[in-house]
């Protein structure tokens, strides 16, 4: 047994075999690979949306489009709401950072735990949030087949870009509940990795990446 | 050794990453196991249960006969399309009164197809063959029976993700079967599935149910080709066995992992784009539709996309999807060459150069598909050129495979004759591509039987070939029996032979302009004295469809009664595979994993025959490839 598990410490070079050459156990890897080409999948979606974007000669303007916001009667606050999305956004990537630490480097189950929580209930304030803005729109008469604000396919790319990241959000949640559930029942501290929680952090951090695109495309520009 | 024990052995010693795992796992298992006892693994399978070892197997080797054996069944079914639409162009309204007895008396009235049955079976053929067949099958084949025992790991990084990639590939093939008996047919708008056509429900009967069961299954096959190009990349990455380098892997190792990643990177985008074609067919968007007015219908809602966006993003997938069809056979032949040659394969690293060249243009070319979209021409100019530079590295990959012949004590085995079919269909397919990647030729020849003839010889035969290679090669390390020789070379030679009569006389359609996809050449006065060669083309289909079911055949027999495996290295090649026992367990090896210590091509070096890669170099000796 000595024999073998000290033979990789022999080779100077980690792409030689025997070990991980990036360092990271398999699982990992392939998170960072499934997030690669899941970046694809998005790079699809705003590509075609800046394919149609710039195809017309004129486009809704965003500060009128989004300027609502809720238990505000006739809110005229340019993106406010979603800047206030967008802060739950990223605060719940924060907490999640906490909870990878606290995985990692101190393996202190109830920290990752609350933390975990915390990321959880981010992720469902955001798509609650979404839930209201979508409704609000569609109120305001923003559908697949028409738009008030000026040009059709800003709702349609609208719904399907945004909704197809909600699904991110709405998996990594999810997700998230498993993992947490598996915290409190002492799975990781019995395995003695919290390497699942990084796992989900990643993913949950790319889908704060990718917000930050989408968001970009329809609330910026 | 079980399943079972490998699952314990993840769970019982969980400390740190999988790497750990697989040497503490290697070393309790391999002080009980080192025998080498052939018998009791079949008494072993038998103990357990028919399912777990059969069905929902987490064992590479059992995933990659699945993928094997699924692949085959497509193919039979992709090909016997063929051979139904060629009786169409060889001998029009010739009654089938089989279509009507299978398909239903309306997709052929009197036993004469309609023309949306023709349609149907075109894009069926297409799907079929280039995704379920040449795709799941190849790719899923080699990668699962060969990652592993080449690189010396146990199973993949994660078997169960493994048994759901081939699970979701069976939902995805489960679907576009039921697809063909639907009340409006299967999908009839060609396999590339342009809108508006694909798009508009009312457009023709193949737009109908059947497109819609084309979308969501060619979704599930997209998640079981990501799910295993995930597996295979990060197993190759990382499970590699001790001494097993990069620049030591075999090459259909190196054909695999870039092929995953070329999977990985485009099977996205051809997501998406399904995605949203979903959206533009049932919740009224307009991604790829702009206004349009259909007779007997009138103007459609539809406003403000753009049909020639899918094309963008279906061939950003569909340009990596060709390599990722051929690579794996590139990655089996170099191998099959190397070994029947007795010789080193001519330029290892040149031979790992040029596919990650290849891999890395395939993105870069995607446009060339599309010179007759209204282009831009300086754009199309610069695909031009990016595609015309894939011809310097297939050139090195082709001038490399000769070379490994040149002057060698070839050894005629089927696998080493399909090997070198592959060469020759490569060469002539790539010919053709020249003349197809230049805007200025292509717009003349585009949606021509040239483009036929051109496609299907450089990827569909050839990968074929590739795959034929393969099974031939490494059947006795899937059943531990060997494969009939002589019905091989009958199958080889009328492969070989009928695959040229079938597309060689296309060229000559395809130049004098007679359009693909077309029901019926019989309004055109000029087809017309194509008529005698459209017969030809389509005897020699049928010769070459019936030559595959022997293959199925041989298969099958050799499967239960071919002649047993003796030796451990019936090939006497140097990659590890061949050091498993003759029926392996899963965990593949009894004892340890073997150690590498050279490279895979060691063949005629220092005056012996060949030396395995588990033989330590000796002192003063140099490695041989450079």
């Amino acid at each position: 047994m000595e024999a073998t598990l000290t033979a990789p410490t022999t080779t100077t070079n980690s792409w030689n075999g025997g070990v991980s050459p990036f360092k990271v156990s398999w699982g990992k890897l392939m998170m960072w690979y499934f997030l690669l080409g899941d970046s694809f999948s998005f790079a699809s979606f705003l590509v075609t949306y800046g394919a149609l974007r710039f195809s017309y000669d004129s486009w809704p303007v965003p500060n009128e489009v989004f300027k609502s916001f809720p238990f505000v009667e006739h809110a005229n606050w340019p993106l406010m709401f979603v800047s206030l999305m967008t802060f739950i956004l990223i605060m719940s990537s924060v907490t999640m950072v906490l909870a990878v630490h606290y995985g990692n480097a101190e393996k202190d189950k109830k920290k990752v735990a609350m933390w975990l929580f915390f990321t959880i209930i981010g992720g469902i304030c955001f798509l609650s949030c979404q839930a209201w803005e979508w409704t609000h729109l569609i109120g305001e008469g923003m559908v697949m087949t028409s738009n008030p604000f000026g040009a059709t396919a800003f709702g349609w790319l609208f719904f399907c870009i945004t909704g197809f990241h909600g699904f991110h959000v709405l998996t990594g949640v999810v997700i998230n509940c498993i993992v947490l559930s598996n915290v409190t029942s002492g799975v990781y501290d019995r395995k003695g990795s919290y390497e699942m929680v990084e796992k989900c952090g990643l993913y949950w951090h790319f889908v704060d990446l990718v917000w930050v695109f989408v968001f970009m495309a329809f609330y910026l520009l | 050794m079980s399943e079972k024990d490998i699952h314990h052995g993840h769970h019982e010693h969980p400390k740190g990453a999988t790497i750990t795992d697989h040497v503490h796992y290697q070393d309790t298992e391999g002080v009980i196991r080192f025998e080498e006892d052939h018998g009791h693994h079949d008494a072993d399978r038998n103990k357990k249960n028919f399912i777990h070892t059969y069905i929902f197997s987490t064992d590479h080797k059992m995933i990659g006969k699945q993928f094997l054996i699924t692949g085959i069944f497509w193919a039979l079914i992709g090909g016997g399309l063929s051979n139904i639409f060629r009786m169409q162009l060889g001998f029009p309204d010739v009654p089938l009164h089989f279509i009507g007895a299978i398909f239903g008396d309306k997709w052929a009235p009197n036993g004469v197809m309609t023309p949306d049955f023709y349609n149907m079976l075109i894009t069926m053929h297409g799907t079929i063959l280039v995704f379920f067949v040449l795709t799941a099958g190849l790719s899923g084949t080699f990668a699962n029976l060969l990652i592993p025992l080449q690189i010396g790991a146990r199973d993949m990084a994660s078997p169960v993700l493994n048994m759901l990639s081939y699970w979701f590939f069976f939902l995805a093939g489960l679907v576009m079967f039921i697809s063909f008996f639907v009340p409006s047919g299967a999908a009839g708008v060609s396999w590339v599935f342009y809108p508006p056509l694909s798009a508009i429900r009312e457009s023709s009967v193949g737009s109908e149910t059947g497109a819609d069961l084309w979308l969501v299954s060619m979704s599930f096959f997209i998640v079981s080709s990501l799910l295993g190009g995930l597996n295979y990349i990060t197993t190759i990455l990382n499970l590699r066995a001790k001494g097993m380098s990069m620049a030591k892997l075999p090459l259909t190792i190196w054909a695999l992992l870039i092929t995953a990643i070329l999977g990985l990177l485009s099977f996205p985008v051809l997501l998406g784009a399904a995605i949203l074609l979903m959206f533009d067919r049932s919740m009224g968007t307009s991604f790829y539709l702009d206004k349009i007015y259909m007779s007997g219908i009138g103007a459609m809602p539809h406003e403000g996309g753009n049909p020639i966006l899918y094309q963008h993003l279906f061939w950003f997938l569909g340009h990596p999807e060709v390599y990722i069809v051929i690579l794996p056979a590139f990655g089996i032949v170099s191998e099959v060459l190397a070994v029947n040659s007795r010789k080193p394969i001519f330029g290892y690293r040149a031979m790992v150069l040029s596919m990650l060249a290849i891999a890395a243009l395939a993105f870069f070319v995607w446009a060339h598909h599309m010179f007759v979209t209204g282009l831009n021409p300086f754009v199309g100019s610069v695909f031009v050129f990016l595609t015309l530079l894939i011809a310097i590295p297939s050139a090195i990959k082709v001038f490399n495979w000769i070379t490994t012949m040149w002057r060698a004590n070839i050894r005629y085995t089927p696998a080493m004759m399909f090997s070198v079919g592959f060469v020759s269909l490569f060469i002539s397919g790539g010919l053709t591509g020249i003349f197809l990647g230049n805007s200025a030729i292509d717009i003349q020849l585009h949606d021509t039987y040239f483009i036929v003839a051109h496609f299907h010889i450089v990827m569909g035969v050839a990968a074929f070939f590739g795959m034929f290679a393969g099974v031939y090669h490494w059947f006795p390390k899937m059943f531990g029996r060997f494969m009939n020789r002589t019905m091989g070379f009958i199958h080889f030679w009328i492969t070989f032979v009928g695959s040229y009569c079938i597309f060689w006389p296309m060229h000559y359609q395809g130049m004098a302009g007679v359009p693909r996809r077309y029901y019926s050449h019989g309004a055109f006065e000029s087809f017309n004295k194509f008529g005698g060669l459209s017969e030809f083309i389509t005897i020699a289909a049928i010769v070459v469809f019936l030559a595959q079911l022997l293959f199925v055949f041989n298969y099958l027999y050799s499967m239960y009664r071919g002649k047993k495996m003796t030796d451990l290295n019936p090939w006497k090649a140097n990659t590890i595979e061949w050091t498993t026992p003759i029926n392996p367990g899963h965990g593949n090896w009894d004892g340890p994993i073997p150690t590498v210590h050279r490279g895979p091509y060691d063949y005629g070096k220092d005056g012996e025959d060949f030396i395995p890669q588990t033989v330590p170099m000796r002192p003063g000796e140099t490695t041989h490839h450079g």
